[in-house]
């Protein structure tokens, strides 16, 4: 019973990595029609910017604003720093390839993603680094007698709360109706007064920025990263994605967190070495048997 | 009358083709003008022109006197022009509410308060049927149902010039009765501009003051739509020979 409770609360945690970086691949894909396989690596880019901040001059961050306040701070900082990042990415590696269509984007995306892995390479080095100790909050608690880190409460807190800000922000404000009216039809949104363009810079804004957030996260919770991490995690998160329904807002972070439960649990029970492979066949079951995703395609058009 | 939106010698291109040939059509305040004309004729572009959403290759369009050159597409409703597209175009998996309120969306003095919802109770009260259906998807409304919300949503931001695109396409007579009903009315009680194109040059020419026809990309004919009904090319050629009386 103790390591089901522990599987679980890893895989939700996990699970909401998932499901932030998903939540990017979904918003870009629905309103550009473009898989961003460099968005994996946006991720692990946010990994590396907090890590930076939080080892730089012997971690003054942290020092001065405690444990959790440097963890913020991080995270605050991943955050616009991805999502410049991904405006960057936007104007310098997609417009100017939008007239020569999809595949060539596919392929721009995929030559963005090498060219991140191989500047986070230059950068920091070859070899993985680690958030340090000194920087990561680590007390343990007993909740109902079982035992969980304050991160990990943090982590899921945090990630639940975007996300419904992001669902509130997609689903019930008149901007998030025009986000959702520039994915259905472009030039019928420009008909209604819409800025195209201002919609494209929020969702490359805010996809990949939700994605450093994860980074971060996702650096304190396991302390190593490395350069080509973000290619793994990508797959995961796009696996999700597909899992959730692409395209689709709610699909993301159900997909994400179901994801991280499925891989925490078979990790656990079955074998720990085998939980990527488990993960790539749910990819391809999926693909097979349900491809639009658990929740689908919202479909209306009349036939 | 005073002329609200004029076109000058417009030429587009869609690659090595010229859809439109250097046309002029105008369009006064408080003024409905029909364009008809068959299948490639070049209406809809005309009018994807003038929403700057075609991109041209030659001439002038000019709202009250200012050229719109320069205008980004996705300003023209804040300056008054709606346009309700060809096909309606609703957006399938939003509400017919949101749809409304995406029609205000360009509408600057228009706050997403006590002004929107006084306008869409003037939609409701224009198509009642729309207010029954404010929660479903707009996808899940028939065929009228979507034509009503397209042209609602054009209306919502109040405009002053409309660019109607083939309204009848695809109705039943009952609906189509409706549909020109609301032009008529939205016409003599808003003083709404209209600008409608139309392959139902009969309905068409029933309500407008003037009228072009199309062919090939040029204006073949234009004037009054009585003298355009009383003519004998165009009633052989658009109104099934019969005779319609002004």
């Amino acid at each position: 019973m103790a390591t089901f409770f522990e599987q679980l609360i890893n895989g939700l945690t996990i699970g909401s990595f998932y499901a932030l970086v998903a939540l990017g691949y979904s918003m870009v894909y629905g309103v550009m029609k473009l898989i961003n396989f460099a968005h994996g690596d946006l991720f692990a880019l946010g990994s590396y910017l907090g890590y930076t901040l939080l080892i730089a001059s012997s971690s003054w961050v942290t020092v001065h604003f405690g444990l959790w306040g440097g963890m913020a701070i991080a995270m605050l900082f991943a955050f616009v720093g991805i999502g410049l990042a991904g405006v960057l990415m936007e104007r310098i590696a997609y417009r100017p390839v939008y007239p020569a269509g999809r595949l060539s984007l596919v392929v721009s995306a995929l030559g963005m993603s090498i060219f991140l892995q191989n500047g986070i390479m230059a950068i920091w080095g070859s070899r993985p680094q680690a958030y340090p100790a000194a920087v990561v909050p680590s007390t343990r608690f007993s909740l109902l007698g079982l035992p969980v880190t304050t991160l990990q409460v943090v982590i899921l807190l945090l990630s639940f709360t975007l996300m419904l800000v992001i669902w509130f922000i997609v689903e019930k404000t008149t901007f998030g109706a025009a986000i959702r009216a520039t994915a259905l039809d472009r030039s019928t949104a420009t008909l209604m007064g819409i800025d195209v363009r201002v919609v494209i810079f929020f969702i490359f804004a805010l996809g990949p920025a939700l994605g450093g957030i994860a980074g971060v996260m996702n650096g304190m919770y396991y302390r190593a990263i490395s350069f080509n991490m973000g290619w793994t995690y990508g797959l995961k998160a796009f696996t999700a994605t597909i899992l959730g329904g692409i395209g689709n807002i709610p699909g993301a972070m159900i997909g994400g967190l179901l994801l991280g439960l499925m891989e925490s649990l078979f990790a656990g029970y079955v074998s720990g070495a085998w939980k990527n492979v488990f993960v790539f066949v749910i990819l391809i079951a999926v693909l097979l048997w349900r491809p639009t995703g658990l929740l689908g395609e919202k479909t209306a058009e009349k036939v | 009358m005073a002329t609200v939106l004029a076109v000058k010698d417009l030429v587009v291109n869609y690659g090595a083709v010229q859809a439109l040939k250097g046309i002029t059509v105008e369009l006064g305040e408080h003024d409905i003008v029909a364009v008809l004309g068959a299948n490639g004729a070049g209406k809809t572009t005309l009018l994807k022109s003038i929403s700057r959403i075609q991109p041209i290759k030659g001439g002038s369009i000019a709202l009250k006197g200012r050229d719109l050159a320069t205008v980004p597409a996705f300003q023209l409703a804040g300056l008054g022009i709606a346009h309700v597209p060809e096909g309606r175009h609703v957006f399938a998996t939003l509400t017919t509410e949101e749809n409304l309120n995406l029609g205000a969306y360009g509408v600057r003095n228009m706050p997403a308060g006590k002004e929107l919802e006084k306008t869409k109770e003037w939609i409701f009260s224009l198509f009642p049927i729309l207010k029954e259906r404010r929660k479903q998807l707009a996808g899940t409304l028939s065929g009228g149902e979507q034509q009503m919300l397209a042209i609602g949503r054009g209306l919502i931001s109040k405009p002053h010039v409309l660019l109607l695109d083939e309204p009848s396409l695809g109705l039943a007579p009952i609906i189509l009765q409706e549909i020109f009903r609301v032009i008529r009315q939205i016409h003599e009680e808003e003083g709404v501009s209209i600008l409608l194109v139309e392959q139902n040059a009969r309905k068409a020419l029933s309500v407008a003051r003037y009228g072009y026809i199309l062919e090939l990309g040029k204006i073949a004919i234009e004037g009054n739509a009585c003298d355009l009904r009383n003519d004998e090319g165009v009633r052989a050629a658009y109104l099934g020979g019969s005779k319609v009386t002004c």
